[in-house]
């Protein structure tokens, strides 16, 4: 089976992050494989080592995201490429990403690609499916289960807000992967030493017959800022029907929502 | 010169840290109280080669550097203390030796299962009697026809309870100036007449495993000398060279974890109406343990850069192993002094840090023994 999986190096959100000139401050913060993309990178192998065939892990980044790729790679993939666009675009969105990828995808013959449901960091979760649109094959978000028959039957469990949804669909096949789908392996050591050895191939946009023109993004960033800082709480006191009162008062004059 | 690490060390820094975070640092207050060795998360750092880390593939190992050895030992002492120390010496003390000493018979045979994490190994050196006067060893080790009969006693073995053979240190003659001549033997721990006891009630590194081992008659057969019959002192002065790039190691990864819980309660605690951290007197604090810190850091780098180039590293390694383990202790007392009374309740997990690094100043050469290596080192 020829499995690819989408992966993205993103800051760690748990980590605390600062903005200058309008942009997350990349200095000192730490980064990591987008937590959901590990669970496709798990799902990918397992997968891989039930049916046969190869897992290739591809990624839109700077040189930066090597070390993601090898930590893929050491977790058990077996090749990876880097796409290397950021000499050539400048401004890039979930369009410029998936129009690369997607071109990228398009001769490789895929039967099953894995991305996470969402990015950490941008949040929009749009890079599978769209990927999906424009190589015209099905796809499924957010799934918690994965099977593949001999015949090439898929079911999948799909998480929706909470409740389950069971899907049968075919390979070709796209899917993202949500939180519950598996319990991402650690890489072993022999794992990582073995990385290096692994190929790592590198791309730009050139060697994918793109311009400039095709990926440039079609959404404008106006403004990133931090959340507003939660203020303390506060709880009310005395009796019950003068709670809710009190209560009613501060929505209407206070937080203004009501 | 590049002070920057390569992908594979920082790969392996990451793997270990996470490791460290979810399978030992939530537990390491328990092991601690209940002075419970880990033995499971043992297994699992087997499957993950963290036990044959530094070996070549050819005997089990992963073929990483000691620089990815003393990462790894570091982020698990920032974990638990004991936990860290069991590691050390398990990688150190019980399997090292084998890998620099041993016959290939002797390698695949007790390396092998030791580098793929099937087996613990650990090293009997001290003894009641001879601790750091370790030639004053009085264990003999006696030939008979085709064995060796061995007597006697060691006391504060790491791991012995769990491992599957020690290379035990023993008299087996005099030099023609009359000094004892020490000789490594590997003795299985199931031989007859051997005796392993755990009743130690510890000061700190509760979670590792400390042994009291006695021999009564025990046989082995004379093919488990280690290395030189002749040269067992030497072997050991090499081993503990080694060892001692991981208890700075260790030092380093305790020393860590105290002074991050430091950092983050003086931004926390608010006293005269502010957070203690605007306080100088707790900024200077919490600027020299971080310096301190990498200074050991760096240290334990450039011993373990040099064991990685073949070069002499002897008194790099006590550097280290010095400046790491009274540094640390130093780092963990101000940790507890920046968290005050608090810092004084088991409930806020850095008395424990003190009471583990305390034994880096004790073990594998106590801090007046690495200034005699120094020393020793400079010509004096
Ligand atoms: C938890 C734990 C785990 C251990 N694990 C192992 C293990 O796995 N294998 C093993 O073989 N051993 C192990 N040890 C033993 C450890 O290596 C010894 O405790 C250490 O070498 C010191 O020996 P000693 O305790 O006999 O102290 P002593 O040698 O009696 O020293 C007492 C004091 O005298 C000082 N002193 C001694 N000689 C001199 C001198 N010439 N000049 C100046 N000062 C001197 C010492 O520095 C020390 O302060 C372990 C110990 C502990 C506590």
């Amino acid at each position: 089976m020829n499995i690819f999986v989408l992966m993205k190096r993103t800051f760690d959100t748990e980590e605390k992050i600062s903005i200058a000139n309008g942009k997350i401050n990349e200095e000192g913060a730490e980064f990591i494989i987008n937590p959901y993309d590990e669970y496709a990178i798990e799902e990918a192998i397992q997968v891989r080592d039930q049916h046969g065939g190869e897992v290739t892990v591809v990624t839109v980044g700077n040189e930066e995201a090597e070390k993601e790729l090898r930590t893929a790679l050491a977790m058990g993939c077996d090749k990876a490429v880097l796409i290397n666009i950021d000499d050539d675009v400048e401004e890039q969105d979930q369009h410029t990403v998936a129009k690369v990828l997607a071109e990228y995808l398009k001769d490789k013959n895929p039967d099953l690609i894995l991305a996470g449901n969402v990015a950490i960091d941008g949040g929009s979760g749009q890079v599978g499916p769209r990927v999906a649109e424009l190589l015209g094959i099905p796809y499924v978000t957010t799934i918690t289960k994965l099977e593949i028959a001999d015949g090439g039957k898929v079911t999948v469990v799909r998480d929706v807000e909470g409740d389950e949804e069971i899907i049968e669909t075919s390979l070709p096949l796209l899917v993202t992967a949500q939180q519950g789908l598996n319990e991402p392996r650690y890489p072993s050591l022999p794992g990582i030493m073995k990385a290096k050895k692994k190929p790592l191939d590198e791309l730009e946009l050139d060697d994918l017959d793109l311009d400039e023109d095709d990926v440039e993004a079609k959404t404008k960033t106006i403004e990133v800022f931090l959340p507003p800082k939660r203020e303390a709480g506060k709880i009310l006191q005395g009796e019950l029907a003068d709670q809710v009162k009190e209560l009613v008062h501060l929505l209407r004059s206070e937080a203004k929502v009501v | 010169m590049d002070f920057s690490l390569t992908k594979e060390q920082q790969m392996i820094k990451e793997m270990v840290r996470d490791f460290a975070e979810k399978e030992i640092a939530p537990y390491a207050a328990k092991w601690d109280e209940e002075a419970h060795f880990p033995l499971h998360v043992f297994r699992k750092m087997g499957e993950l080669g963290l036990l044959g880390l530094p070996f070549p593939e050819e005997y089990g190992g992963a073929g990483g550097d000691t620089i990815s050895y003393a990462i790894a030992v570091e982020e698990i002492g920032r974990a638990c203390g004991g936990t860290g120390l069991s590691y050390a010496a398990a990688v150190s003390l019980g399997a090292s030796p084998i890998y620099y000493f041993g016959t290939e018979e002797q390698k695949q045979t007790w390396l092998v299962p030791m580098a793929k994490g099937e087996t613990l190994g650990a090293f009997g050196l001290t003894e009641p009697n001879a601790g750091s006067d370790a030639g004053g060893t009085r264990t003999t080790a006696v030939l008979d026809g085709d064995e060796y009969v061995i007597n006697g006693e060691k006391c504060w073995i790491t791991n012995a309870q769990y491992a599957r053979q020690v290379i035990v240190t023993a008299v087996t003659g005099k030099d023609a100036r009359g000094k004892n001549i020490i000789t490594a033997l590997i003795v299985p721990t199931d031989s007859l007449g051997f005796t392993i006891r755990s009743n130690y009630d510890k000061m700190g590194v509760r979670a590792s495993n400390t042994c009291e081992l006695v021999f009564e008659n025990v046989r082995v057969p004379k093919e488990n000398v280690l290395g030189d019959p002749q040269k067992g002192f030497n072997q050991f002065l090499y081993t503990l060279d080694g060892g001692r790039i991981s208890i700075a190691a260790l030092a380093v990864g305790i020393a860590q974890a105290a002074f991050e819980k430091a950092l983050q309660y003086a931004k926390e605690r608010i006293q005269f109406g502010q957070p203690i951290s605007k306080f100088q007197a707790i900024q200077f604090k919490l600027a020299d343990m971080a310096m301190e810190i990498e200074l050991a850091r760096n240290m334990v780098y450039k011993a373990a850069w040099l064991k990685d180039q073949g070069k002499s590293f002897t008194k790099e390694a006590s550097f280290a192993k010095l400046f790491a383990s009274e540094m640390g202790f130093r780092v963990c007392n101000q940790a507890i002094q920046i968290h005050g009374g608090y810092g004084y309740m088991k409930e806020y997990g850095v008395e424990r840090h003190l009471r583990d690094i305390k034994l880096m100043e004790i073990g594998e050469g106590t801090s007046e023994i690495q200034r005699l290596v120094i020393a020793r080192q400079l010509g004096c």
